[in-house]
């Protein structure tokens, strides 16, 4: 059962060949059997996954199935669940069953998908490798000294070892992508303000956004139709209908003009990644496209900037975790400030706390204009790079990292080396725009993914490349088999 | 930016947050070397150029003033640390 | 050394919003703990706030009413600081861009003179929750109804100058925001409340002396005795030769002095910046405009008209246009019996007496307009007498009846027959020979005053139904003739 894609599963059910109550059992008992080597879920969600999965098999038999339709995914575990705990991988939220559910997953709910769990993530979104988990680091499976990247590991994690055909994501400055990249999976980071974010535990709210981590651009294209849409609960849901994402994925590519920024392929880049890139790029070339060299001269700028809006906004968010209402609180306060300061230093892990304190600076008196708001003029710098881009171009491809999936470990010491992996995915959260990556290769068995921008709300457009690439490429069907004692 | 250890101390009142003076001078480092990072954005010249708070240079939209929701405090309440007769408790606060 | 005394407010006004600044609650004072919280209010991971155009509407109409800048683009900023009574960490506010920019305020002192007092600014922000001290074996309690209520905070210039102007100033915002009808103007409720930042300086010295912030004063009265006992404390001190620290203070009203809070003492950094949650406001002039067009009757200008269209004197119009119940109430009086006088009499009179000792709002009067009006006719048409018309308001007051249906039960109905007035006054003529003798004896223009003893005894006779005027002509003319 395992490696379907979610298109497969979706045909199989209503072809009758299993119910989805057979489906979701399965699928839970191959996490339940598997995942032990991958540490991709925190949570795995039997009982409320049954029940939903009994709701498709009649809603099925009523006549009423929708493509997802007792199809199995798996959440991100910042995605509030009602009655399903959400604990964003933190000793803060380890108890947090939250009452309501995002307006994601009430979306998803209502197509009639079932959801068997809670993935992995790093802590409060914070991270690129997945290695700052309460609930432990998780392994890539395409080799298990690998991360999975971060901080959608254990979603990416969860796909590409076959446990899941799809799982959500969120996106802050490479969250969807680069574990897309690391794990050979199609993610796709949409036009902020097309998902809303309602429900969705707040990292960077002026640059979070959700979205699908699956195998194909068809199974994102799907899910997205699902998770997409305003949101009157969201002031910053964009007030526009979404389209069907599945209905360009077959058109041609001829004439399209593919931009390469000179900086995405800068002495930054490790040549083997920038081969699979150029490969693929030539491949596009081959199915129409016109390449054209381009240049998004402020992108460097993306790296200090994020780190100082992502932190700042980060360092508020995160000051409603504070022991009176939900969640972790510490024993015995002796009083109001102790009740705070030992809360939120007891739940929060080091890098989380390293970022809070970094915001918070950011904001203080004195430093708010040399920071926040230079930061802020930054952004408007890369937006506008963007705008001029794509007033040349379609689309702008180059690597979603500079290398393929990091060992475990190698950069936990040092913050700053970890943050410099974001350079390529920063810039496409500070603009808005949708961006995605899609498997285009393999340096030495790690996956390595092209990055595919857009212009606002070209998501459709995003996946219809993809799709069409995947058409004449197998690089996303390709499974980490070899490497991990699964594969029965 | 290098910050002493005091700073750290400070930085972490305002966000309530313990630090153990084991811990001072390693967040005081790492937070410098993400400072010196964050640093490079000083050479740039933004003289003139608009703050981007968001991406669509978007305005607020407005909800109709009505009512929407019922009383779900026993929901709420059932996952709070500590309550007592409807209210969330917390160490006695001075004014 | 002759002191001057700065004072610039801050007032707190709930906007009368029948839902939440940024969620769907219900906003209604006095119900059970947290009840009317929703994930917003409550600051629950995920939660997101939406604004309530209602609430921008209200603010826009004060900008109008205060004659003040609109904010065409303004933003919502975070507060940030920690405190039990605000669950998301930041108090979501307005901090560069405020929704109402310089506007300005008359208020009329006590020399009959009227001064100018300068508005800063009016921000919009949203309440914070209750923390409740009753012990919880030594914790407290904390209510989360109020958060997220929307208020609008104006700010003043330091313009006044005496506890009675700031008095003054306030009762003039009181009378705008119940007259604009964005505030109940409930102040026991805490619908409007005010910090008085207080200072004072040498007379003639221009620099500002170091203030003092009174938090959360919350009645007219107190804010005067609040300000005063503060005034005494900082000459106090500077006389003594000591100095005076920036700090917030709590005025206790049972001991009728201030003290520093403690809670506020620990220097703050706000960390003020635009909420990402929510986007800038953008309203246009046709927006403003229309509001501007709709703004009912200022109080100003209606104590205007009441002057110069129903010959109050400046006084009794002060007085009716304060709030904006009281001026409806009064009119709706006037359309009823037609005499705007005796209305003003009845109103500022009997009815705020009645008001003052039972403690209640205008709005919630046991008589109505309709029920006055109709008993003010009575007296003009001579069915009764002034004192039969305040036991009939004391019975109306306790909704025993309608006007004629009481006067008619307890016999109110004055004597206007000249036959019978004639009987009674001849009657207490032969009756009081002693004080006839003393009328005759008197010089003539004391005898105006000693016609009291037999008014009296003829009203006794009547039991009070006779009328007064007829009993007083008839008085007058026998008397005389005896003299």
């Amino acid at each position: 059962m395992t490696n379907k894609t979610l298109i497969q599963i979706s045909n199989e059910l209503s072809a009758g060949q299993y119910s989805s109550r057979e489906i979701t059992q399965d699928i839970i008992a191959g996490i339940k059997t598997h995942d032990h080597q991958f540490n991709s879920f925190i949570t795995v969600s039997e009982e409320l996954a049954l029940e939903q999965a009994d709701a498709a098999d009649a809603r099925r038999a009523a006549g009423h199935a929708d493509l997802l339709t007792g199809v199995p995914f798996a959440h991100k575990d910042l995605f509030c669940t009602q009655g399903l705990r959400t604990t964003c991988a933190s000793k803060m939220l380890e108890d947090f069953i939250p009452p309501y559910e995002s307006t994601v997953g009430q979306r998803l709910l209502a197509t009639g998908a079932v959801c068997v769990g809670k993935t992995n993530m790093d802590e409060f979104a914070m991270g690129s490798s997945n290695e700052n988990s309460y609930f432990g680091a998780v392994k890539n499976p395409w080799d298990l000294n690998a991360v999975p990247g971060g901080s959608s590991g254990g979603s990416a994690a969860a796909v590409a070892a076959g446990l899941v055909p799809a799982a959500t994501g969120t996106d802050t400055g490479g969250s969807i992508r680069q574990p897309a990249s690391f794990c050979n999976l199609t993610g796709i980071k949409p036009t902020y303000g097309r998902v809303s974010r309602f429900g969705i535990v707040a990292y960077a709210s002026s640059l979070d956004q959700a979205g699908p981590m699956c195998t194909t651009a068809e199974d994102a294209a799907v899910m997205l139709n699902a998770m997409a849409g305003f949101d009157p609960q969201d002031s910053t849901s964009v007030q526009q209908d979404a389209p069907d994402f599945t209905a360009d994925l077959n058109q041609p590519l001829a004439g399209l003009k593919v931009g390469l920024p000179k900086e995405f392929f800068g002495s930054g880049l490790d040549p083997q990644v920038a081969d699979c890139i150029m490969a693929a790029v030539k491949q596009i070339e081959a199915l129409g496209a016109q390449i054209v060299d381009i240049s998004l001269p402020n992108l460097e700028l993306s790296i200090p900037a994020y780190y100082v809006i992502a932190p700042s906004e980060a360092s508020s968010n995160l000051s409603r975790f504070d022991g009176v209402r939900y969640g972790y609180r510490c024993d015995q306060p002796e009083d109001l400030m102790d009740l705070y300061c030992r809360t939120r230093a007891e739940g929060f892990g080091k890098e989380v706390k390293r970022r809070i304190m970094v915001g918070t600076y950011a904001l203080s008196e004195g430093y708010y204009d040399a920071y926040y708001v230079k930061a802020q003029r930054i952004r408007r710098l890369i937006k506008d790079d963007f705008a001029r881009a794509l007033a040349q171009v379609d689309v702008i491809m180059g690597p979603v990292a500079p290398t393929p999936a990091f060992d475990l470990g190698s950069n936990t010491k040092d913050p700053v080396a970890m943050y410099l992996e974001d350079i390529y995915t920063l810039s496409a959260n500070m603009a808005g725009i949708p961006a995605m990556s899609t498997p285009a290769g393999f340096v030495n068995g790690r996956p390595v993914g092209l990055h595919i921008m857009g212009n606002y709300f070209a998501e459709a457009k995003l996946l219809n490349i993809a799709h069409q690439y995947q058409q004449v490429t197998d690089w996303h069907l390709q499974t980490p088999t070899s490497n991990t004692e699964k594969g029965a | 930016m290098a910050l002493e250890n005091a700073d750290i101390e400070n930085i972490a009142v305002l966000a309530r947050l313990q630090v153990p003076a084991t811990e001072t001078s390693d967040y005081a480092d790492s937070i410098s070397s993400i400072l010196a990072l964050v640093d490079q954005m000083q050479q740039v010249d933004t003289h003139g150029v608009e703050p981007l708070s968001n991406p669509h240079d978007a305005t607020q939209r407005l909800r109709a003033d009505e009512v929407t929701c019922d009383n779900q405090r026993e929901a709420f309440m059932a996952i709070a640390p500590a309550t007592e007769e409807g209210l969330y408790l917390v160490p006695k606060v001075i004014d | 050394m002759a002191w001057e005394i700065v004072i610039g407010l801050e007032i707190h006004v709930q906007l009368a919003t029948k839902s939440k600044l940024f969620s769907g609650a219900k906003v209604a004072f006095g119900a059970a703990p947290n009840t009317q919280t929703t994930l917003v209010d409550l600051g629950m991971p995920g939660a997101l706030p939406v604004f309530n155009e209602e609430a921008l509407r209200m603010a826009v109409t004060f900008g109008t009413a205060i004659d003040a800048e609109i904010g065409k683009h303004s933003v919502f900023a975070r507060k940030n600081y920690f405190y039990p009574d605000s669950p998301k960490g930041y108090q979501t506010s307005q901090m560069d861009h405020p929704i109402v920019g310089i506007g300005h305020l008359d208020i009329q002192l006590e020399d009959g003179s009227t001064k100018r007092i300068g508005v800063t600014r009016a921000h919009l922000e949203e309440d914070a929750g209750k923390s409740l001290h009753d012990d919880f074996d030594g914790m407290t309690g904390i209510d989360l109804n109020r958060s997220s209520t929307p208020l609008l905070e104006i700010v003043s210039e330091p313009d006044m100058r005496s506890a009675k102007e700031a008095v003054a100033y306030m009762r003039k915002m009181h009378a705008i925001v119940t007259t604009i009808g964005i505030s109940d103007g409930n102040m026991a409720e805490g619908s409007m409340r005010c910090d008085a930042n207080v200072s004072i300086r040498p007379k003639g010295q221009e620099k500002l002396g170091t203030r003092a912030e009174l938090k959360n004063i919350n009645s007219f009265r107190f804010i005067e005795r609040a300000i005063n006992v503060e005034v005494e404390r900082q000459i106090d001190i500077l006389e003594d030769g000591g100095k005076i620290a920036q700090e917030t203070r709590l005025y206790d009203a049972d001991k009728n002095e201030t003290r520093p809070m403690r809670s506020k003492e620990e220097a703050n950094d706000y960390r003020y910046f635009p909420c990402p949650d929510l986007l800038p406001i953008n309203i246009d002039d046709a927006y403003i405009d229309a509001i501007r067009k709709a703004l009912p009757e200022l109080p100003d200008q209606r104590s205007a008209r009441f002057v110069s269209q129903l010959s109050l004197s400046e006084y009794d119009a002060g007085v009716l246009s304060a709030s904006r119940a009281l001026a409806d109430y009064f009119e709706a009086v006037v359309a009823v019996c037609n005499d705007p006088k005796l209305s003003a009499n009845w109103v500022t009179g009997e009815l705020a007496k009645f008001l003052n000792q039972n403690n209640m709002e205008i709005n919630a009067a046991p008589v109505s307009a309709e029920q006055l009006g109709q008993l003010i006719s009575r007296i003009k048409d001579d069915t009764i007498n002034t004192k039969g018309a305040k036991t009939v308001f004391e019975e109306l007051w306790d909704q025993t009846g309608t006007v004629d249906g009481i006067i008619a039960d307890k016999g109110l109905k004055q004597v206007s027959d000249m036959g019978a007035i004639e009987a009674m006054v001849d009657d207490v003529i032969a009756a009081s020979p002693k004080q006839v003798q003393q009328y005759r004896d008197a010089e003539v223009e004391k005898r105006g005053k000693m016609l009291g003893f037999f008014m009296g005894q003829v009203m006794k006779a009547s039991k009070g139904s006779a009328n007064p005027g007829q009993v007083n002509g008839l008085l007058k003319k026998k008397l005389d003739a005896l003299c």
